[in-house]
């Protein structure tokens, strides 16, 4: 098999997994569509407030989703020791490692895509530049799906990984939350930034993790 | 070339020595019962073989490669089951037979023939492994190993939940894995039931191997 069939196969698998166990859909789309609502009755459902600050609150919700989306990933794998099925199959760690991120991506986009939904209709937040938004949105997603991957295989099938994995995960996605922040602040009209500059550091972010994640996985799945 | 031949394997499980010190060794064609009581090493012993875990010391050599310098190629060579099942509890049987066979490069017909033999074909191919009872799991890991022609089996308790027809089927299994050339190590704790089936028995106790004399109980 080349790598990109091997990649399918991994994605194929865990989307697969998705459809069936709808995780994503069922339980953490709704969790972040309610903690976007709580952020709502914590701002005392102040319109101009929420308007001004959604952008953030959107990023840190779908931080927020993004360790449960990710917890899942891993323990797809954890759960009957099919990860030293992965080391048995003779798949190349790289392909596993590029699947699981596609497969991750993926999700998070759909939980992402229902939570921007939200945000237009709870805080009434209104999109001026949609291809920057997109084009942000979709970095931002490869950048927590690429270093989400790359950090639940480091925690692989320690015990204390649901406690551990936010702690390690979310100081590493500040970046992240930083420049998707401004530049969705600059498509939707709530701040003078520069949006497109924030998403060149978005995909900038994506790049190196993904590097970092190919280079890295094959001895993270040895030492798991 | 011996399948496995381990000479002062000492593995070591963060600080704990699970082998210290074992030395044997399998030809191919060989079926070689691994007996010995809970935490003695055998289950240690078949992952190591397995490629999955690091020799410290000693010589450690599979099917020719030599762990200490490459477990990577070995890993695809051989059919290990353990204590888990190594399958995806969302996915069908079918699924999970076609997913492990598609990453291990066998092709459908392969697949089809192992799920045969293992008798998991029919209405249970379309039942995600989650329904399924511990016994049916077991054929399923069976039938994923099998799949692969492994050169090496790695068979740890392969009876275990499994119903009478279930554990005929793994007694064949081993007996036709042998007789085509390939190698067998099974760790069990039901001698009679897996003496008849193997040609030799080695005693693992505190991390080290013993081979036992057949019919003499006899410990060389």
């Amino acid at each position: 098999m080349t790598l990109f069939e091997e990649i399918a196969l991994i994605a194929g698998k865990d989307l697969r997994i998705e459809g069936r166990s709808k995780v994503a859909l069922n339980q953490i789309a709704p969790f972040a569509l309610l903690v976007i609502v709580l952020f709502g009755f914590a701002l005392d459902a102040d319109r101009v407030a929420l308007q001004t600050f959604a952008p953030g609150l959107y990023w840190m919700t779908v931080l927020l989703a993004s360790i449960l989306a990710v917890h899942r990933s891993v323990a797809v794998e954890a759960g009957e020791g099919a990860r030293e099925g992965l080391l048995l199959s003779g798949l190349r760690p790289a392909s596993v490692y590029l699947g699981k991120v596609v497969a991750l991506v993926a999700q998070l986009l759909i939980v992402a895509i229902v939570l921007l939904g939200g945000v237009l209709i709870f805080y009434s937040a209104s999109i001026s530049d949609p291809v920057l938004l997109v084009t942000s949105l979709l970095g931002a997603v490869l950048g927590v799906g690429a270093a989400g991957t790359l950090y639940g295989a480091l925690l692989g099938s320690q015990r204390a990984r649901e406690t551990v994995l936010p702690i390690l995960l979310l100081p590493v996605l500040a970046p992240v939350l930083i420049a998707a922040t401004r530049a969705f602040g600059d498509a939707m009209g709530t701040t003078t930034s520069d949006g497109w500059q924030w998403t060149q550091l978005l995909y900038a972010f994506a790049a190196i993790y993904c590097a970092f994640g190919v280079l890295s996985h094959g001895v993270l799945m040895e030492e798991n | 070339m011996h399948a496995v031949d381990l000479q002062d394997v000492v593995v070591l499980l963060g600080r704990f020595p699970a082998l210290a010190g074992a030395s044997l060794s399998v030809e191919p064609g060989e079926a070689v019962l691994l007996q010995g009581p809970n935490g003695a090493g055998k289950s240690t012993l078949l992952r190591l073989c397995a490629g999955l875990l690091r020799p410290e010391r000693g010589d450690a050599m599979v099917l020719g490669q030599n762990l200490r310098r490459d477990r990577r190629s070995v890993r695809s060579r051989v059919g290990y089951v353990g204590h888990h099942s190594m399958l995806y509890d969302d996915l069908t049987v079918g699924e999970n037979l076609r997913f492990w066979g598609r990453a291990a490069g066998v092709d459908e017909s392969q697949q089809l023939a192992a799920a045969d033999r293992m008798q998991i074909r029919g209405r249970l191919f379309d039942v995600p492994v989650a329904r399924l009872s511990a016994g049916q799991r077991r054929r399923t890991a069976l039938a994923v190993a099998a799949a692969r022609r492994p050169e090496l089996w790695l068979l740890d308790e392969p009876h275990a939940g499994l119903d009478q027809d279930g554990r005929d089927i793994v007694d064949a299994l081993i007996t036709d894995a042998a007789d085509a050339g390939g190698a067998v190590l099974v760790a069990s704790h039901e001698l009679e039931r897996v003496e008849p089936v193997v040609d030799r028995r080695i005693t693992i106790a505190g991390g080290l191997a013993t081979e036992v004399r057949r019919n003499e109980g006899e410990q060389e």
